[in-house]
This record gives structure tokens, C-alpha cells and sequence, in this order.
């Protein structure tokens, strides 16, 4: 039997005064930072994130308890999720033994003297040991892109090493040298004492803070966050918000999804956490309350972001980059302090609908290459109201993908009308940047002429508008049923009413638009469609949820480019395309996606290489005459 | 009563102004309709020998006063106030041209304010019908033209640049001279000194070769797209008012009625779209070509050739066309 | 200090431009109407004057569509109060508006003495006159036009006035106050009101309306407009069809041939 730490004596005194004293003063060290932080988030803006109990809890299990974000990368995934449970594992077990060691008259063992306990412990002893082990290399050696190899990262690994080894030490050592083995329980005791102690100063607070960040998580249509006048002190954001800073375990997953960093903008999403965690921890201004915007973040970082939401997806925490952007860019807003160029469109948008200032009456001008007319929805009843969206109507590089889509429709009998010029922009983007009243101003007309118009379903080319139909509206009082085009084509090739005429042979590889496939989950559609128009799609190695954004997000189109910028998202991603065997056609979905490639494709030099196709043009293409088709097809 | 025909001479730096010789070219025409002599109305001190080369009037009204050594709307007014006023008892002049001009801006308006006679702005034509001196006006930024009669005479005509040439208004012969004395006071306002714009590096004026930026290029980012294509053609960039404004280009750079006056061999317009304010500083170039994705856009009035597209899809494809003109081996003229 | 700003609506060149059935003035039936830029920017000027010295901004202007717009958006920026003139006679010309405006600044209360009396330089409407020297004439006090800056030092009585010239050359003028400027560009480009504070405003202030009053005289402009056309313009430029490339090309031999290349 070992001797009882607890009762040991030494220099005159039982262990368990010791063990009192080191606990009493680690947990005064985590308390008074722990209830500063405390402090902080109770003074910070409400939010409500105790609903929908049993969606959180699922969220937990599957993000906390499985680790499922951290997959994506295999070998670290599976070593965190070793570190992980074999933390959960030990942080009970010394649980257990802190209260069996305070208070030594509990007629309980020792959790690790108890034989199936301490197998277990020994098992994740090794095995966190070796996760440990695959850690370090990966960090020292293969260290990824934006992880930083910080003293804090080094000394967290040092110490749950020594926690793991002091505890294997105590039970390998146990019959062999039962004076050793104390030694290393008191190692091991007074190892997790300090770790507790110094968790609330390091990056491992994400320990303690992710579980509740990932319960609290935002269960708004990818984050969006509630209406507010902008945040910029600390008080003005939101408890969650803020707790995103305390909750980054810098693992830079974000930063690595990041087409803001990639194109070397000022914007990095893992150092906004930072600068979050810098915030919180901030004395209290009592001179001069401290502001995130300005020296903390700068306005062209503010403004640098796509909203494309690879940074939320990929965070295992659940941090809420995007919505503590868009509350410093409400904030910027409400002081006028609006990016030059963006002000202009601005402008434009509340004076004409539309955010290329043209007139809002030229808006269906488009229309006039056709040769048949589309219904007026807001004086005929259709069964799909066509929401066109502004760079659809008022692009001419877009007016043969908008053209090819309506003749398809035509051409199949699909009842379908458009509203001309009660149409304005459906405001995704302005909401993005952080206009929120100009936003509903937009909504209200745009409900206004919704609601004069009799339709059974709204349908549109533009994911942007697709979104913020779909997810938004309904919130401000619309009826949500919209879908993306590729699923109205989607739905008619299942139902056979689109036949294949000429087989497309074509290799080509597809871009999935964000706000379609990350915020919207509508991968497959576009898919199935490429499928049956007989194309061999050759995937881009970023595809589906690891797409990569355009660059024209978040207003971004609207704004100049970024200083110190390297290489656009969009030639990036032409690049991307260029680069697979055989293949020379781009195929998008989105109206933005478009423009954005083509100029790529002309500052890249891949002129004659790679082709922007909209996906409508290789539907019409395949499913009949190219020209315009004399007859429409019936079912 | 006599009949006449007036022109307000504009001198600023010691020069006289193009416009007076565009402005006297034209009221030549007008009074030789009219059948009546043409009057040129110089203001100014200590410059008399200006009249050297205004020659196309019959005859010319010299007012020299101290403090009309520099133009201030106010004081020009007020002589030209009392100048009419003496003159008329004996003459009945049928119109007064005033030029339209930064440094004039202001003088045509209480002239005819003090003295209640029609004011007809924005003119880049007279024509006279029926005995009647008809102006001809442009508005909206040059989008719409007026023809507009007086129910008074005189009127005065704001004169904008351009609606002659200059080299037809001008002869180096001094016509008779009458002079005429004005008391003024001094005016509340006072010019102190000039601001001279800070030296660029560049002396567009001087430059054979310009490629203009306007709104059309959209943003800062852009401009290395214009600069390229004039390195090509051996050239500088300029750019119009707003470019200027926006702090993407320096004063020095900017075309216009606040800006240079520019006459090069090829004045390329990217993205402007052909305002007045714009155009009177560059339309005497001798070959413009315009840029706008406007075909409405009046700069393809005055461009001798025009193309309809995004400045910023044709700047690099006509970079990439010198390039290959030049690599394959065709040689500059 | 006391700043009044006087506000034109003119007609969007955004739009197509008709002309009306008779064929004199515009078809104003669907012209949309816009703030004149330079109006824009001497409400900028005064609102930056009053953030840098204190004092009072009001705004006038005659009703027009839109009109509203333009001065809740002013007074979420900053102007302490807004005048509409309502009951003038549509289409009228800037003569008779400066006389309007003019009578009204001098007759509802609190208005005079002002210090400065801020306009834009010039709408591309003026055809009878510019508003800024009119206002001064009809006030009785100085103008200076084409105005980009402006110092007030009040206890001293005076402006200095910065004012462009051609060539980029600029003038420095001192200015005894109360006076009237022709502004042509702010100091800073006018600012950003976000909507939500428009709209906030719409709901929390209010514009002020003052009936235009009765001209004892018409016809204060002395013009007729005879026709309004667009420009029949003798020459017009050589179109180059085709895309970017082509053009270019083309483009490309015309300077060669021009010797330019």
C-alpha cells in the first residue's frame, strides 16, 4: 500500500496543509483573473444564448465531446482528440484526488489506486504522450502557416507533458519505489495546481472557455448577429463576442482559410481574436476607455474581410470573427467613417436601389436582347418570381448569363416573371458592411413590392440575394421559400423537363460561390446539373466548404483594393483552376463570381488558357440551340 | 442713340485671356450682323498696351483705376456699373459679352443684377435672328442646349471658352482708345496673395502625349494602368477634377476650368466624361480619344475617335497591343 | 456665428433627359431631382466651419421632389435648422429663386444677421444668373465666388477666403463679414450620414415650411428660353467597334499612321 500523501509529514507538517496552502493560492490566482473576466463580460452587451437547449447540447457533443472541427486535419485531429480525452480523463481523476488529498478522513482511494482507474490513466498516459509527441513535430517542426511557435505554446506543451509523466512516473514507480512515486504525485499535484493557475494568463485558456463558446455558439443562419448601433468600446460588444477572444486557442486554422491573408490584405482573422483577448484583459479606462477600432484594429482591416465565413467554419471554437467585424464596421458607419469608395456606392444605393448609380428604370434593360417577353409579376400572377439582383441587371458582362438563364426558362415553360424596376438591391451586402439602415430601408421597399406581386416561389441567380432572401428576410417578415437557380434547374432535370441535346465533352471544374455553398450548404445542385449536361468535372483541391472566396464579398466589390496587397482572391483562384490537368473552362453561379474571374483571368496573363462560364450559359448550350430557340420544349 | 456691340476684355497674370480673343472673334460676327461697331471694355491699371492686340474691335474703352489691378467680381462690377451707366446716356450698347471663367465668374451676374438687364449664362454661341441677338446656351453639363432670347436689351452674355477660336479674334493693332473714369471704394474684399501650386514633377502642358483619368478609372489602385500606357506612349498622366479632388493625383496634374489648359498631340480621355468645366481645357488637342462606358457621354463630341467600354478592360489591352506593335519589329515613325 | 446655407435641387443627369412637348424646357414629369454637387459642398463647409468654431447652420431651399430627402439627410449631419419655401412657381429660374430666397432670409426671424451666406459657385442650371452673387446683390452684401476655403475669425470680423483661379493657381482673399460665397469644393469631400440616422431624424425633427412670398414683380429673369434640344453637335467622334483587343489594335495603327507611336 502507498503512503498517503496526504498524512506524510513534512518538515512537522501533514501533507494536506501543504497541499491546502498550494491549492488556496492556485485557485486565488485563477479566480482573480477568471472573475475579471467575469467582470468584463457582465458589463458587455447582453445576448441571449440560453435557447434551444437541446440544439446546443447536441452542438456540444458532436464539437466538444467528438472534436469534429478539428478533423479536417487529420494528424493533429487525431492527436487533440487523444489530448483532449485523456485531459478529461485526468482533469476527474485529479479532481478526485485534490478532494481525497484536502480532506484525507473521506473514506474514498486515491482515484489512481484504484486498478481500472489507474490502467486507464497509464493507457492515456502513452497515448497522450505520443499525441504530444506528433504535436511537437508538427509545431517544430512542420510548423503550419500562421501558427505561431509562441513561449506560451511551449511552455503549455512542457507541462502537460510533465503532467503526464509525473503521473505515469507515480505508477510505474509504485511498487518499485513507493518514496519516488510520492515524489511524483506531489509533481503531478503540484504541476496541474500551477496549470490551473496560470491557464487564465496563456492561450490554454481556450481549455476552460471553448466548451462554453461552443455551447453558446450562434445558432443565427451563420452567425449574423442582432441588430445594433456598432460596437467599438468594450462594453458595446457583446458578452460573446468578447468571449471569442478568450476562447482562441491561436490554432490559426482560421487565418490559413483566410483569402484576406492569403492575398496579404492587413486582415488577419486570428490576430483580430487577439486584439479581442487584448481587450478584455485591458485595465479599465478610467481616463480613456479603450477602443478596438482604431490603434487596436485599423479601419482598412476593418474593411479588408469578404465575409466569406472560412474562418467561422473552420474554428473550432466557434469564435465569432465576422460579427465582430461587422459590429466595428457599424460603428465606422454610424461616425461616417466610411471606406472612400464604398461611400459612393452607398450613395448611389440609397438614391437609386441599385449600386451602379444607373437608373432604376434601366434596371430590366437587359431584357431587350430577348425575344420574347417576361412577365411582369408585379401585374401578373407567375408560379417563380425572378429576383434578379443588381449585377445581373445592370452588368453588361453578365447580360448573356442572365439572358441564357431566362431562355432556358422560356424555353421549358417554367412560369416565371420578374418585377423590372420594383426590384432593388436585396441588401446582403450592405448589411456586411455595416449599413444597417440603409439595409431596411431596402428591405421595406423591397417587401413592398413582394408583396404586390403574386408568385409561389422566388427564385434567383445571385447567392447574395439567395441569402439574405432566405435567411434574413423572413426575420424582418418575408416567407423564406427561395431558391438558388441551380436548384430550380436542379429540380427540373430530375423531372426530366430539361433534355440533353448535345452532350457537353468538356473538362471543366467548378467554383462554389460562398454564400451558395459555406453559408447556404447548396453544393450538390450545381453538381448533379454539370452531371447531366455530361461534363467530367475535375475538382479544384479547395472545393465545396474549403472553396475559395472570390474576393468580392462583405462590399469588398464596392471598395478599392486593399493596401499591400500581393495577389487578388480571384487570380488566386484562376490560378487554382488554370493549374488542373486538362481543363480550361471555370464554371460559377454567381453574377460576382463572374466579373471578378474574368478580370483575373486578364491580370493573370490566362487570356486564351481558362474560361468563365456561367453555369446557365452550359445548360442552354446543352439543352438546345445556343441562338434563340424558335419553340418551347414541353414536359 | 448710337447702336454698339460690347466685349468685356479678361486679363489675368499679365495676359489677356484666350477667351477675350474667342469672345471678340465672335462679337465681331454679331456686330457686323447687327450692323453696329464693336466695342472691346478693358479694365485694369497701368495696362493700357493690351490693347496692342485687340485690334478686332472697332473701338476700346480703357478704365484704369488702382483697384482694378486685380480682379475681384465686386469692383470689375461696380466699374462696369458706372461705366454703362455714363456710357448709355449716349450709346445703347445691343449686348455685353463677359467671359465665363474662373477669374470672371461672378461679374456678368451683378452687372446685370445692379443694373436689371437679362443675364444669359453657360453661351457658346450667339447668332443673331431678326435683328435679335439669340444665344446659344448649354446645360446640364452638357447635355442639353438652349436657344434663349432677352426681353431687355442689353443682355449680358456669359461667355463660356470655346465658342471660337481664339487666333480669329485677335489682331495686333491697337483700336482707338477712349478713356473713362470710375470712382470705387475700397472693396470689403481683399486679395492678400497667390498661391502658386506646388511644382510637380511634370509640366503637363508641356507633355505631347496625355492620358487623362477620370471617374471612370474607378479608383487609386488604377492608375498604374494609365501611368503604363503613357510611359508606352511617351507621356504623363493627367486627370480631371475629381480625380484631383479625391487626392489620387496632385493640382498640378488637373485639366480644366480650375486646372491646366493643354493642346498635346494625343490627349487619350479614360473614364472622363466630357463636362464643360473638363473639355475647355483640352479640346484644342489634335487628336482626342475618348474612353466611357457612356455613349451618351458628351467628351465623344468633341473626341475625334471614341470607343464605348470599361477603361479598365481597354487601358491594358492597348498597352498589350503597343507592346506587340513594338516587338514585332514595327518601327516608331 | 451664424451660417446660412442656400440648397438647390436641380434635375439628375443620371437620367435620360427629355425634352417637354413644346419643346422649350425639360419633361420635368419623370425627371428625378438631385442636390447640385456644389450646394453639397457648401453645406460640407459649413458644417466643418461650425465643428472647428461653434455657431448655428441653417439651410433653405425652395420645395422640389426629393427636397425632403436632402434636408433630413442635412440635419442628421449637424444643421441646426431647416427651411423649405413652399408655394413658389414651379420651374422657376434662379433669378426669381435668389429673389425668393433673399425675402425670406430677411424676413422670418432668426435668420439675420448672419455671418456667412454659403451657395455653390454654380449649378449647371443657372441660366439666368448664378445664385451666389444674385443672394449678395439682393442682400446687400459682398460676394466672392469659387470659394474652397474658408477661415472665420469673428471677433475680428473677417473671412479669409481661398479661391481658385486657372492653372491651379489659388487666391488668398480677406473678406469683411457678413458676406456671401460661391462655394465650388469643400475642404473634405462631403461627409457619410448613415441611414439609420436619417431616418432617426425623420422621426425626431423637423423641417420647417415658410410659404415663398408673393412676387410683386414677374419675369425678373428677362429671358425667354426658345428651344431645348439635345446638342446637335457638327462633329462627333469616329466610334471604334469591338472588343477591348480589337479596338486596341485599331487604335494602334491610328497612331502609327498619325506618327504618335
Amino acid at each position: 500500500m502507498l503512503p498517503d500523501p496526504a498524512t506524510a509529514t513534512y518538515f512537522g507538517l501533514p501533507g494536506y496543509v501543504y497541499l491546502w496552502a498550494l491549492t488556496v493560492v492556485a485557485c486565488s490566482v485563477f479566480a482573480v483573473k477568471v472573475l475579471k473576466y467575469i467582470r468584463v463580460l457582465r458589463s458587455a452587451r447582453a445576448e441571449k444564448r440560453w435557447d434551444h437547449l437541446p440544439q446546443r447540447l447536441r452542438l456540444f457533443a458532436v464539437n466538444v465531446l467528438g472534436q469534429r472541427r478539428l478533423v479536417n486535419e487529420p494528424v493533429i485531429g487525431t492527436a487533440h482528440f487523444v489530448i483532449f480525452w485523456a485531459f478529461v480523463l485526468y482533469a476527474a481523476s485529479f479532481g478526485w484526488n485534490l478532494v481525497r488529498g484536502l480532506v484525507p478522513s473521506f473514506p474514498i482511494p486515491y482515484a489512481d489506486d484504484i486498478p481500472p482507474v489507474a490502467i486507464a490513466l497509464e493507457v492515456f498516459a502513452v497515448l497522450g504522450l505520443a499525441a504530444l509527441a506528433v504535436a511537437a513535430v508538427r509545431r517544430y517542426i512542420f510548423t503550419p502557416a500562421h501558427l505561431e511557435r509562441s513561449g506560451d505554446a511551449t511552455l503549455i506543451l512542457a507541462l502537460i507533458t510533465l503532467v503526464l509523466v509525473s503521473s505515469l512516473g507515480r505508477q510505474v514507480l509504485r511498487a518499485r519505489a513507493p518514496e519516488f512515486s510520492l515524489g511524483f504525485w506531489w509533481l503531478h499535484m503540484v504541476t496541474v495546481l500551477g496549470f490551473l493557475a496560470y491557464l487564465p494568463y496563456s492561450k490554454h485558456l481556450h481549455l476552460l472557455a471553448s466548451p462554453f463558446g461552443v455551447f453558446f455558439g450562434s445558432l443565427e443562419p451563420r452567425g449574423m448577429p442582432a441588430p445594433s448601433e456598432g460596437a467599438a468600446l468594450r462594453q458595446e460588444f457583446t458578452w460573446r463576442q468578447l468571449f471569442s477572444g478568450l476562447a482562441c486557442a491561436e490554432c490559426g486554422r482560421c487565418d490559413r482559410a483566410c483569402p484576406s491573408v492569403g492575398s496579404g490584405y492587413p486582415l488577419s482573422p486570428k490576430e483580430l481574436m487577439s486584439r479581442v483577448k487584448e481587450l478584455v484583459r485591458a485595465p479599465d479606462g478610467h481616463v480613456k476607455p479603450v477602443s478596438l477600432v482604431g490603434d487596436m484594429v485599423k479601419p482598412e482591416e476593418i474593411w479588408a474581410c469578404t465575409t466569406c465565413y472560412a474562418c467561422m467554419q473552420q474554428c473550432p471554437v466557434f469564435n465569432e470573427h465576422i460579427p465582430v467585424l461587422m459590429e466595428m464596421r457599424r460603428h465606422l458607419v454610424s461616425q461616417g467613417q466610411v471606406e472612400d469608395r464604398l461611400q459612393e456606392t452607398l450613395t448611389r444605393l440609397t438614391r437609386y436601389g441599385n449600386s451602379f448609380g444607373a437608373s432604376p428604370r434601366a434596371r430590366a434593360k437587359w431584357t431587350q436582347g430577348l425575344d420574347f417577353k417576361i412577365k411582369d409579376a408585379r401585374k401578373e400572377p407567375v408560379e417563380y418570381l425572378w429576383f434578379v439582383g443588381d449585377y445581373a441587371s445592370y452588368d453588361p458582362r453578365l447580360a448573356p448569363a442572365t439572358q441564357a438563364m431566362a431562355r432556358v426558362l422560356h424555353r421549358v415553360g417554367v412560369d416565371f416573371g420578374i418585377l423590372y424596376e420594383g426590384e432593388q438591391n436585396a441588401g446582403n451586402d450592405l448589411r456586411r458592411v455595416g449599413e444597417e439602415g440603409l439595409f431596411e430601408m431596402l428591405v421595406e421597399k423591397n417587401q413592398k413590392a413582394l408583396a404586390g406581386a403574386h408568385f409561389q416561389q422566388i427564385v434567383t441567380t445571385d447567392p447574395h440575394t439567395y441569402h439574405v432572401l432566405k435567411n434574413e428576410y423572413p426575420a424582418m417578415g418575408g416567407d423564406g421559400h427561395v431558391l438558388h437557380y441551380t436548384e430550380l434547374l436542379a429540380q427540373l432535370f430530375r423531372a426530366g423537363k430539361l433534355p440533353l441535346r448535345h452532350s457537353l465533352e468538356l473538362r471543366l471544374t467548378y467554383h462554389d460561390p460562398c454564400y451558395l455553398g459555406r453559408y447556404n450548404g447548396v453544393y450538390e445542385a450545381p453538381r448533379r446539373i454539370l452531371s447531366e449536361l455530361g461534363a467530367t468535372l475535375v475538382e479544384m483541391p479547395r472545393n465545396r466548404g474549403d472553396s475559395y472566396c472570390c474576393g468580392a464579398g462583405g462590399g469588398r466589390i464596392w471598395m478599392e483594393d486593399a493596401p499591400g496587397i500581393k495577389e487578388r482572391p480571384a487570380e488566386n483562384r484562376v490560378r487554382e483552376a488554370a493549374g488542373l490537368r486538362g481543363v480550361e473552362t471555370l464554371v460559377v453561379s454567381c453574377p460576382k463570381d463572374l466579373v471578378m474571374f474574368q478580370d483575373a483571368i486578364k491580370t493573370t496573363g490566362l487570356e486564351g488558357k481558362l474560361i468563365v462560364r456561367d453555369l446557365s450559359e452550359l445548360v442552354e448550350q446543352a439543352t438546345g440551340s445556343a441562338e434563340r430557340s424558335e419553340t418551347s420544349v414541353a414536359a | 442713340m448710337a447702336a454698339e456691340f460690347w466685349v468685356v476684355v479678361e486679363h489675368w497674370g499679365n495676359r489677356i485671356g484666350e477667351i477675350t480673343y474667342e469672345a471678340l472673334a465672335l462679337g465681331r460676327e454679331v456686330a457686323d450682323e447687327l450692323g453696329v461697331p464693336l466695342r472691346a471694355v478693358l479694365l485694369g491699371h497701368n495696362v493700357k498696351e493690351m490693347a496692342q492686340s485687340l485690334g478686332k474691335a472697332d473701338v476700346l474703352t480703357y478704365v484704369d483705376h488702382p483697384l482694378l489691378s486685380e480682379v475681384v467680381a465686386e469692383t470689375t462690377a461696380e466699374a462696369l456699373v458706372q461705366l454703362m451707366k455714363e456710357e448709355m446716356k449716349e450709346r445703347k450698347p445691343r449686348g455685353v459679352i463677359v467671359p465665363l471663367t474662373n477669374v470672371s465668374l461672378g461679374v456678368g451676374t451683378l452687372l446685370a443684377a445692379r443694373l436689371r438687364l437679362p443675364i444669359v449664362n453657360f453661351c457658346k454661341d450667339l447668332k443673331v435672328v431678326d435683328g435679335k441677338v439669340h444665344a446659344k446656351s448649354v446645360l446640364y453639363g452638357g447635355k442639353m442646349e438652349s436657344m434663349v432670347a432677352s426681353d431687355v436689351e442689353p443682355a449680358i452674355f456669359g461667355l463660356w471658352p470655346g465658342a471660337r477660336k481664339a487666333e480669329s479674334g485677335r489682331v495686333d493693332q491697337s483700336p482707338p482708345i477712349e478713356e473713362v473714369a470710375v470712382s470705387l471704394r475700397e472693396p470689403p474684399i481683399r486679395l492678400q496673395r497667390y498661391i502658386q501650386p506646388e511644382a510637380g514633377d511634370v509640366d503637363i502642358s508641356q507633355q505631347e502625349v496625355l492620358v487623362a483619368v477620370g471617374r471612370g478609372i474607378q479608383g487609386r489602385e488604377n492608375l498604374e494602368l494609365a501611368e503604363t500606357l503613357a510611359k508606352d506612349l511617351g507621356g504623363a498622366v493627367c486627370g480631371s477634377r475629381p480625380v484631383i479632388d479625391q487626392g489620387w493625383m496632385p493640382l498640378s496634374r488637373q485639366v480644366g476650368k480650375s486646372g491646366l489648359t493643354v493642346k498635346p498631340k494625343l490627349y487619350l480621355a479614360a473614364g472622363i466624361s466630357g463636362a464643360p468645366e473638363h473639355t475647355e481645357g483640352m479640346k484644342d488637342s489634335a487628336l482626342i480619344v475618348a474612353v466611357n462606358t457612356d455613349p451618351g457621354a458628351p467628351i465623344f463630341n468633341i473626341a475625334h475617335y471614341g470607343i464605348v467600354a470599361d477603361v479598365l478592360e481597354v487601358l491594358p489591352a492597348l498597352h498589350e497591343a503597343i507592346e506587340s506593335n513594338k516587338g514585332g519589329g514595327k518601327h516608331a515613325a | 456665428m451664424n451660417i446660412l446655407v442656400a440648397l438647390r435641387m436641380v434635375p439628375d443627369v443620371v437620367e435620360e433627359l427629355e425634352v417637354a412637348a413644346d419643346g422649350k424646357w425639360l419633361d420635368l414629369e419623370f425627371v428625378r431631382m438631385v442636390l447640385s454637387e456644389s450646394d453639397d459642398h457648401a453645406l460640407e463647409e459649413a458644417l466643418l466651419i461650425k465643428e472647428r468654431q461653434g455657431g448655428k447652420v441653417t439651410v433653405l431651399a425652395l420645395d422640389a421632389p426629393d427636397l425632403d430627402d436632402v434636408l433630413f439627410s442635412a440635419l442628421a449631419k449637424g444643421v441646426d435648422r431647416a427651411i423649405k419655401i413652399t408655394g413658389a412657381e414651379k420651374g422657376v429660374m434662379t433669378r426669381e429663386a435668389a429673389h425668393v430666397l433673399a425675402r425670406v432670409i430677411s424676413n422670418v426671424p432668426g435668420l439675420l444677421p448672419a455671418d456667412l451666406i454659403l451657395s455653390g459657385t454654380q449649378a449647371y442650371d443657372d441660366l439666368d444668373g448664378l445664385i451666389a452673387p444674385l443672394l449678395g446683390h439682393e442682400l446687400g452684401l459682398p460676394f466672392l465666388g469659387i470659394v474652397t476655403k474658408l477661415d472665420v475669425d469673428l471677433s475680428a470680423g473677417k473671412a479669409r477666403a481661398v479661391k481658385e483661379y486657372p492653372e491651379g493657381v489659388r487666391g488668398e482673399f480677406e473678406v469683411a463679414l457678413p458676406a456671401v460665397f460661391g462655394i465650388q469644393a469643400a475642404e473634405k469631400p462631403p461627409r457619410y450620414v448613415p441611414v439609420a440616422k436619417v431616418r432617426a431624424v425623420m422621426k425626431s425633427q423637423k423641417i420647417e415650411s415658410v410659404p415663398a412670398p408673393a412676387m410683386e414683380e414677374v419675369g425678373l429673369s428677362m429671358i425667354q428660353v426658345l428651344e431645348m434640344s439635345k446638342p446637335q453637335v457638327s462633329g462627333h467622334a469616329v466610334m471604334l467597334q469591338g472588343s477591348p483587343q480589337e479596338v486596341s489594335s485599331g487604335l494602334c495603327a491610328i497612331l502609327v499612321e498619325r506618327g504618335l507611336l
